[in-house]
């Protein structure tokens, strides 16, 4: 039992990591209908962006762990966020009117080209961070110890979700997003900056894709040029899982992959957690192709 | 209003408007001019270009030749013809289109709220304001919710504020999407065929909430022109004020609707050529004066 709980924690903040960057991939599926490859790298340059805020007020003599906690956090959002934007900006917007395999090649080719960018830039070793919050929470008689650096994963990524949720259901924002994605021509001729509200999925995309990418570097300690590529896959297949196109679906699919990664690795070890996800995706794919809660498309006739 | 005040504002002035396709020509050298307290009907068969002429107005086509401009009743002018299609609609032109395009998985209110995006989103700060709920956005979307349930009321649908607007039957579809329209608070409302598939008594309803609209002031204080292509000619004689007649691309009539009614020109492009007009005159010579000068045929 204690066991369990243990590995229903660790899955739950892995969980919540994947639902973070699924909802990038969900939101810009649901605007523009096209998959972001370039997700995965934008979540991992959040990671970096974290990783140096951090060494930089280390070198500035900031060593206040919450201050750095949320000038790391607001600064990793920040820049990550113009990447987004500039992704959009770049590779798909000229796009936007081209057969839709051509934006989807740019995205691949984006992906590539920010890994490697990364790659260049940061060096290919992995970059190690001491932890900046150590320290664990007992439970059970000290059978169960969570870090609280996945407590504050979970807590933030709640916190985060209800902001959204009221942001995209509450906000004329959030309205107009929804009303894109149903017709954007039409969204346009009622005076919606339909290119405006596109940048700003891009962005509002990275920027929860920086927190996963900051909090994976908390959790894990260590970051490389390459993570994004399998954290990209797995959330995409949890955005996939969920629905394509729903938040609460890209939400609740991050969550199934990662309790199902997080048991995999207990129960039956570690090295086939990732067949088991992408297993997963295939059934999901084969016999519910529009996921858990994703709605049927309906053909006009 | 007097006939004056209305032949003093021009509201909509297209002048030469060419629109080609390849070697397609959509619409040659059209010219009219649409005001405000008036229902210009755009009519004509088939093919004749009058969506063309529509997606010219509203942004969807940016025209070969021609110039179109709109004049706000505070002296305003916007060139339509330069502008982006969100422009043009933050400049005070709404549009409805032949098939329904609501936001159908949103709730009838959401719709009309939509619409009012651009007040929204100033009053919001790019939605900050209005997550955390601050006074300034409130009070933004306390008047948004105002306009929203007049013309809610107007286009009685009030009663289905909270429906999502795909489930809405056909005819509250319609009524629902001219309430968006005037939501955005244009000062021209285009409809590209309002009536079409509505039953006598719904397009009865219709003329009734275009009338309104021509009509009365809106709570912003400004009037909107109404500028509708339509084939149901019972309401187009019934409602509209100025009639624009469009065959093959070219303007072929304009006036009054029943000046148009009785113009041959008209008649010949809905019946076609009278083909006892083309007999030689020996031939002609016998038959009776009737059949080679026939009384105009009501349309």
């Amino acid at each position: 039992m204690d066991y369990f709980i243990q590995q229903l924690i660790n899955g739950l903040s892995l969980g919540a990591i994947y639902g973070l960057i699924a909802i990038g991939y969900t939101m810009v599926y649901g605007i523009i209908g096209m998959i972001n490859f370039a997700h995965g790298e934008i979540y991992m340059i959040g990671a970096f962006v974290a990783l140096i805020t951090f060494l930089a007020m280390g070198a500035l003599g900031i060593t206040w762990v919450p201050l750095a906690l949320v000038v790391m956090l607001a600064a990793s959002m920040l820049f990550t966020s113009v990447y987004g934007w500039a992704v959009e900006r770049i590779a798909y917007r000229p796009l936007r009117s081209s057969p839709r395999l051509a934006p989807l090649i740019s995205a691949i080719g984006m992906s590539i080209f920010l890994q490697n960018y990364m790659q260049l830039l940061q060096g290919a070793r992995s970059k190690p961070l001491q932890p900046i919050l150590p320290g664990n929470l007992t439970l059970m008689d000290g059978a169960v110890s969570v870090s609280y650096v996945r407590l504050a994963t979970i807590l933030i990524t709640l916190v985060l979700m209800v902001g959204f949720t009221m942001l995209i259901s509450r906000t004329s924002l959030g309205r107009a997003q929804r009303a894109c994605e149903q017709d954007k021509k039409m969204a346009g001729l009622l005076g919606v900056n339909v290119d405006r509200i596109i940048s700003l999925t891009f962005v509002m995309g990275a920027a929860l894709a920086a927190v996963a990418g900051m909090m994976v570097l908390l959790i894990y300690g260590v970051i490389d040029f390459y993570i994004g590529f399998l954290a990209g896959v797995k959330s995409f297949t949890a955005a996939v899982l969920g629905g394509v196109g729903s938040l609460p679906g890209a939400m609740l699919g991050g969550v199934v992959i990662g309790l199902i990664e997080a048991f995999w690795s207990g129960y039956v070890g570690s090295e086939w957690k990732d067949v088991a996800t992408f297993t997963l995706l295939v059934l999901v794919l084969i016999f519910r192709p529009t996921g858990l809660l994703g709605r049927p498309e309906i053909e006009k006739v | 209003m007097s006939v004056t005040e209305m032949t003093e504002t021009p509201l909509l002035t297209v002048e030469h408007l060419t629109m080609r396709f390849g070697g397609l020509v959509a619409n040659n050298d059209v010219s009219f001019v649409a005001r405000t307290g008036e229902i210009t009907a755009l009519i004509g068969p088939n093919g004749a270009g009058k969506t063309t002429l529509f997606n010219c107005v509203t942004g969807f086509y940016t025209p070969t030749v021609g110039r179109l401009s709109l004049r706000h009743p505070d002296g305003r002018e916007f060139l339509l013809e330069r502008m982006p299609g969100y422009r043009i609609a933050q400049s005070g032109v709404a549009r409805t289109f032949q098939n329904i395009r609501l936001f159908g998985g949103m709730s009838v209110l959401e719709n009309l709220i939509v619409a009012q995006h651009n007040k929204l989103m100033d009053a919001s700060g790019f939605a900050i304001a209005g997550l955390f709920g601050l006074p300034t956005y409130a009070k933004a979307e306390k008047a948004a919710l105002e306009l929203a349930k007049y013309w809610l009321e107007r286009v009685r649908l009030t009663e289905f504020a909270d429906w999502e607007a795909g489930n809405l039957p056909y005819g509250a579809q319609r009524r629902l999407e001219i309430a968006r329209a005037m939501c955005t608070e244009p000062v021209l409302l285009c409809l590209d065929e309002p009536a079409a598939g509505l039953n006598p008594r719904e397009s009865g309803e219709l003329a009734e909430i275009l009338t309104f609209i021509r009509d009365a002031r809106n709570p912003n204080g400004h009037r909107t022109g109404v500028l509708l292509i339509e084939h149901d000619m019972s309401v187009v004689m019934r409602i509209s004020d100025h009639v624009v007649v469009l065959d093959y691309g070219r303007k072929i009539s304009d006036g009054d609707p029943t000046s148009v009614k009785n113009d041959p020109a008209v008649i010949r492009a809905y019946l076609g050529e009278d083909e006892d007009a083309e007999l030689p005159p020996e031939v002609a010579g016998d038959l009776p004066a009737s059949v080679v000068h026939p009384a105009p045929k009501e349309i």
